[in-house]
């Protein structure tokens, strides 16, 4: 009893917190959405780090419904740190676009609490709950903003094509299931090493990577990322694109690795089509793009495909690469839309590219840090984003594997081509002439952006900040395995 | 001298600490000290530069001639992983430290006067950049190695993008593109590299020496590494058929722009071509080295004729280097003493002349706003002095008996006559045509009438142009009569290279012969 309490500590944490919030703000005052807001963000805090403080304890909890080890542990910590950021960017926001109220931090909670049953999925059923939790509370987080049009459609498609995932994931659920008698990955993964494999269990597998493919907007399942990124309220892109991809690619390489772990040969085709169509779609697509919200979209959608290298090696290297390069995006990604949130002129937000013209005349450290920014998103030394690539496209090389060699030269080449995007911002930057400068942002949104730039250059490659991140990282992988 | 004191971080990152005090005092100063930072920048930044510069002098001074193996080692805790913060010095790299700290300072006060706005983010670059291209001279681990060789990209794109010329968008665009391409299948291949001494030596590494030393790679992998490497360092060089970024970098860029470029930047791939691809690719090296040749004859030959048509003096002195850098590829190609001398000689000798030369299109650039050709004649009669110093490096560019250019070119050929007469043939068939174009745009900008009225009132050099002139006169023919003072330096590791290379040629020509 204790000891399974103990196990789901965040789990219990965040359940009882956000319904107590729910119910406090229901009965508080008008004004009370500031301070559940830093309520809630102290509570992601403590969910981040209670099982640390707990000592880690590992084991099963719900007779084998969730699993509990190093692996959730450290994707649980990113997610609740990278949602507390994420919550805090919104205040400002809201407080001006006169959106401010209380449920938007109750909901964050909820979909905390979503994510977090994916990380511990141990069962096709906790993934699925987990899944719906997390996308319900997105859906109205995309939607937050009721009377805009944009937003509205933003939300009614992420809905409608995450119904269509949800459907598929079923699907593949139910056919795993069907063929193999169980739910539990222990048991499918013992039940495929018995029995072999069939046909049944592979097109259910496929289908489980089709509907998570959408979670983490892999091409061919991207449609919906660039207009719903769009759409939505800026710092709830900037929520949308970091801890929700995170969960998702945890749980793929939970599912992949567990119940999958047998016929890796199999599922390596598909990632490694997934990978290369993601990261040619994706750097594609930026090209033409010049709102950088979109912008953003599409190179979410090129990394998630970077991301994917690394699991199709099928190693405890290719896991920690894939985390390390997932944490860093996370950063990145947390640190650029409070740079985006920066972008505001007397009438209100700019989001087109070229509003940030000439804005090292102007702002200079924004532009510097935004910079920073850039060049870790296109891998470029010696911002963090190279050591990313690097950990994630070691291990395909390391696996000896020509198609996982041609993967990564692929992968390259692609990162050339986004340079040219990229680019882009840094010239509009820096070699073009001043256009109306920024009114002075609120001090949340500058220390974000330079605690993430910091944490990029040159903090966190700092070899006594680097190597006990880094085995903390390898202990997480080899708990997969 | 230098017992346990890091004096390679020092230099290195010496530049890097002085730009960020620049920033802090930027954001400390506010706006209203904006004008005196403007004002004051160049000084620091000066400051700086002869600060790095004579702590690399002293290092020269204090490096050991006869020893062959990397001096003034420091190996500390990095990534973990076999990858760690590691640097040191040989008889190769220790000049070109000192050449990078030499330009630098002379850079930077040409820019006081050049450049007009936003003098202060421009020093903070310049001073960026130092440290990053010395950090690739001193870095002996493959991953800081290339994080310094791709990160000078940056700086370079932005000081080409915000000081340029009127194209200067383009030209920056092309540049960083052009060399992430090559760079990135570098990567691939350093992937790669890591992976198999994981495999070969049982730990990965990326460490440097024990990778030339230990990791035997297979014969048939060396020639796709060898191509991987080859299209990062062509392409920095740069060599034809991928120069083609270069004469649009050089005539957009700023003067000091120019001056770093042609100094230092392509020096990387020559560098790179000692550092990496003959000790570790050692017969996929010997097996292609007859394309290197043809392809550094075609630069010779082909970019000798194009500098000839140009209108513009900046892409005339562009298209030379071109040519200048095929004298560097065919001597370090040529795998014996004498090349390998003369190739190193050369990158070091050019640096100084073709930065000199860029300095002296940027002195009559700054009086009258134009570097069409056609514009000026008759110079001699306004500017003795100045028609005077771009004389002698002028002729150095040619190779005139003398001055430092003549000795690299002269040790290359010899080098490359022992491999083949009819490349050396090539070679100094293209040393004539250097004096076609060099002595063309001579005779068109100094002699002749004053053509243009607008150069009736021309200033002749200032103080300043004077004094970076002629220090670099001063070492144009210094080395020019006495090389003896870098081949000294260079002769152990030179010879230790060329030992360790035939070595591992032999080995592999013996084995082949046995299947």
């Amino acid at each position: 009893m204790w000891q399974t309490l103990s196990l789901i500590a965040p789990e219990l944490l965040l359940a009882f917190s956000a319904s107590n919030l729910l119910v406090s703000g229901a009965f508080a005052k008008k004004d009370s959405a500031t301070s559940i807001r830093y309520f809630a963000v102290a509570i992601l805090i403590g969910y981040a780090l209670i099982g640390f403080i707990l000592g880690r304890p590992v084991g099963e909890a719900f007779s084998g419904l969730l699993v509990v080890d190093e692996f959730s542990y450290y994707v649980k910590a990113v997610i609740g740190l990278s949602a507390a950021a994420a919550l805090m960017l919104t205040k400002d926001y809201f407080q001006s676009e006169k959106l401010d109220r209380f449920e938007f931090s109750v909901l964050t909670l909820y979909c905390v609490l979503g994510m977090s049953i994916m990380a511990s999925a141990n069962s096709l059923l906790s993934m699925y709950v987990g899944i719906e939790m997390q996308s319900l509370a997105l859906y109205i987080m995309a939607a937050f903003n009721r009377d805009s049009l944009r937003a509205s459609e933003a939300g009614l498609k992420y809905f409608v094509l995450g119904a269509l995932s949800s459907g598929l994931l079923l699907y593949g659920a139910s056919l795993v299931y069907g063929f193999t008698g169980s739910i539990e990955f222990p048991a499918i993964a013992s039940q495929i090493a018995q029995n072999g494999v069939n046909s049944g269990i592979i097109a259910g597998m496929v289908f489980l990577l089709c509907g998570l493919g959408f979670k983490i907007s892999a091409a061919p399942f991207h449609m919906w990322t660039p207009d719903v990124y769009e759409g939505s309220p800026t710092p709830v892109t900037g929520f949308f694109a970091s801890a929700p991809k995170f969960a998702a690619m945890a749980l793929i390489a939970r599912m992949l690795i567990g119940p999958f772990g047998d016929i890796a040969s199999q599922w390596q085709q598909v990632i490694i089509v997934m990978a290369v169509l993601s990261m040619f779609v994706g750097t594609l697509g930026a090209l033409q793009q010049s709102n950088i919200k979109r912008l953003m979209a599409y190179s979410s959608i090129s990394n998630m495909g970077y991301a994917l290298v690394p699991l199709a090696a099928f190693s405890v290297a290719g896991v920690k690469g894939m985390l390390i390069f997932m944490s860093i995006y996370v950063i990145t990604t947390i640190g650029v839309f409070a740079a985006i949130l920066q972008m505001r002129i007397r009438n209100g937000m700019v989001e087109q590219i070229s509003d940030l013209g000439g804005l090292s005349k102007t702002n200079m450290p924004l532009a510097a840090l935004m910079t920073i920014f850039m060049m870790s998103l296109l891998g470029f030394p010696p911002m963090m984003g190279f050591f990313g690539k690097w950990f994630a496209f070691t291990p395909a090389i390391s696996s000896g594997n020509t198609a996982l060699i041609v993967l990564v030269v692929l992968a390259l080449v692609a990162s050339v081509i986004g340079a040219f995007y990229y680019l882009r911002i840094v010239k509009t930057m820096w070699f073009q002439d001043a256009n109306e400068e920024f009114v002075t942002a609120p001090a949340i949104l500058k220390n974000t952006v330079l605690i993430s730039g910091l944490l990029l250059f040159p903090l966190l490659m700092l070899p006594f900040i680097s190597i006990p991140l880094q085995n903390i990282i390898e202990r997480a992988a080899q708990s997969l395995f | 001298m230098f017992e346990g004191f890091p004096i390679l971080s020092i230099i290195t990152f010496f530049p890097l600490v002085g730009a960020l005090a620049l920033v802090a005092v930027a954001k400390l100063s506010g706006a209203d000290g904006r004008a005196q930072l403007e004002l004051n920048a160049p000084r620091v930044a000066l400051l700086i530069s002869s600060f790095v510069f004579l702590l690399a002098l002293i290092m020269t001074f204090d490096f050991d001639n006869a020893q062959v193996g990397f001096q003034f080692m420091e190996d500390v805790p990095w990534l973990g992983g076999g990858i760690e913060y590691r640097v040191g010095v040989d008889g190769i790299s220790v000049l070109f430290v000192l050449l990078t700290a030499f330009l630098t300072p002379l850079c930077i006060l040409a820019s006081d006067t050049a450049i007009k706005d936003r003098k202060l983010e421009y020093m903070i670059a310049f001073l960026v950049l130092e440290t990053l291209m010395i950090g690739v001279f001193v870095a002996l681990d493959l991953v800081l190695f290339y994080l310094f060789f791709e990160a000078v990209l940056l700086p370079m794109f932005i000081i080409i993008g915000v000081w340029g010329g009127k194209n200067r968008i383009y030209a920056s665009y092309k540049f960083f593109l052009y060399t992430l391409l090559g760079s990135v299948l570098m990567l691939a291949a350093i992937f790669w590299i890591y992976y198999y001494s994981g495999q070969a030596l049982g730990e990965t590494t990326t460490d440097m020496r024990v990778l030339i030393a230990e990791l035997k790679i297979p014969a048939g992998v060396q020639t796709w590494l060898w191509l991987a490497f080859f299209a990062s360092f062509a392409v920095k060089m740069p060599m034809w058929p991928v120069h083609t970024w270069l004469p649009d970098a050089h005539v957009q860029a700023p003067t000091a722009g120019s001056v770093i470029l042609a100094g230092i930047l392509l020096k990387l791939g020559g560098y790179g071509f000692l550092r990496f691809s003959l000790p570790l690719f050692p017969v996929a090296s010997l097996e292609l080295a007859p394309i290197i040749f043809w392809m550094s004859i075609i630069a010779i030959i082909y970019t000798s004729l194009v500098a000839y048509r140009q209108k513009d003096m900046k892409k005339l002195i562009a298209y030379s280097s071109v040519a200048h850098m095929g004298f560097v590829t065919m001597g370090i190609f040529a795998f014996n003493t004498q090349g390998i001398q003369g190739g190193i000689f050369q990158m070091l000798s050019h640096g100084i002349i073709s930065g000199a030369l860029f300095f002296c299109v940027g002195v009559i650039y700054d009086r009258m706003h134009t570097r069409e050709i056609e514009f000026y004649g008759g110079l001699v009669s306004k500017m003795p002095v100045y028609a005077g110093l771009f004389l002698l490096f002028t002729m150095a560019n040619v190779g005139l008996p003398g001055t430092s250019g003549f000795i690299g070119e002269i040790l290359t050929m010899v080098g490359a006559y022992q491999v083949s007469p009819w490349i050396a043939f090539g070679a100094a068939f293209g040393m004539i045509l250097s004096a076609v174009y060099a002595l063309y745009l001579y005779r068109a900008v100094i002699f002749g009438d004053v053509v243009n009225e607008a150069l009736n009132d021309i200033q002749d050099v200032t103080g300043r142009e004077f004094f970076i002139l002629g220090i670099l006169a001063f070492f144009t023919i210094l080395l020019g009569v006495y090389p003896s003072l870098i081949t000294d330096i260079t002769s152990a590791s030179v010879e230790n290279l060329i030992a360790d290379f035939n070595a591992a040629t032999s080995g592999t020509a013996t084995l082949t012969e046995a299947h």
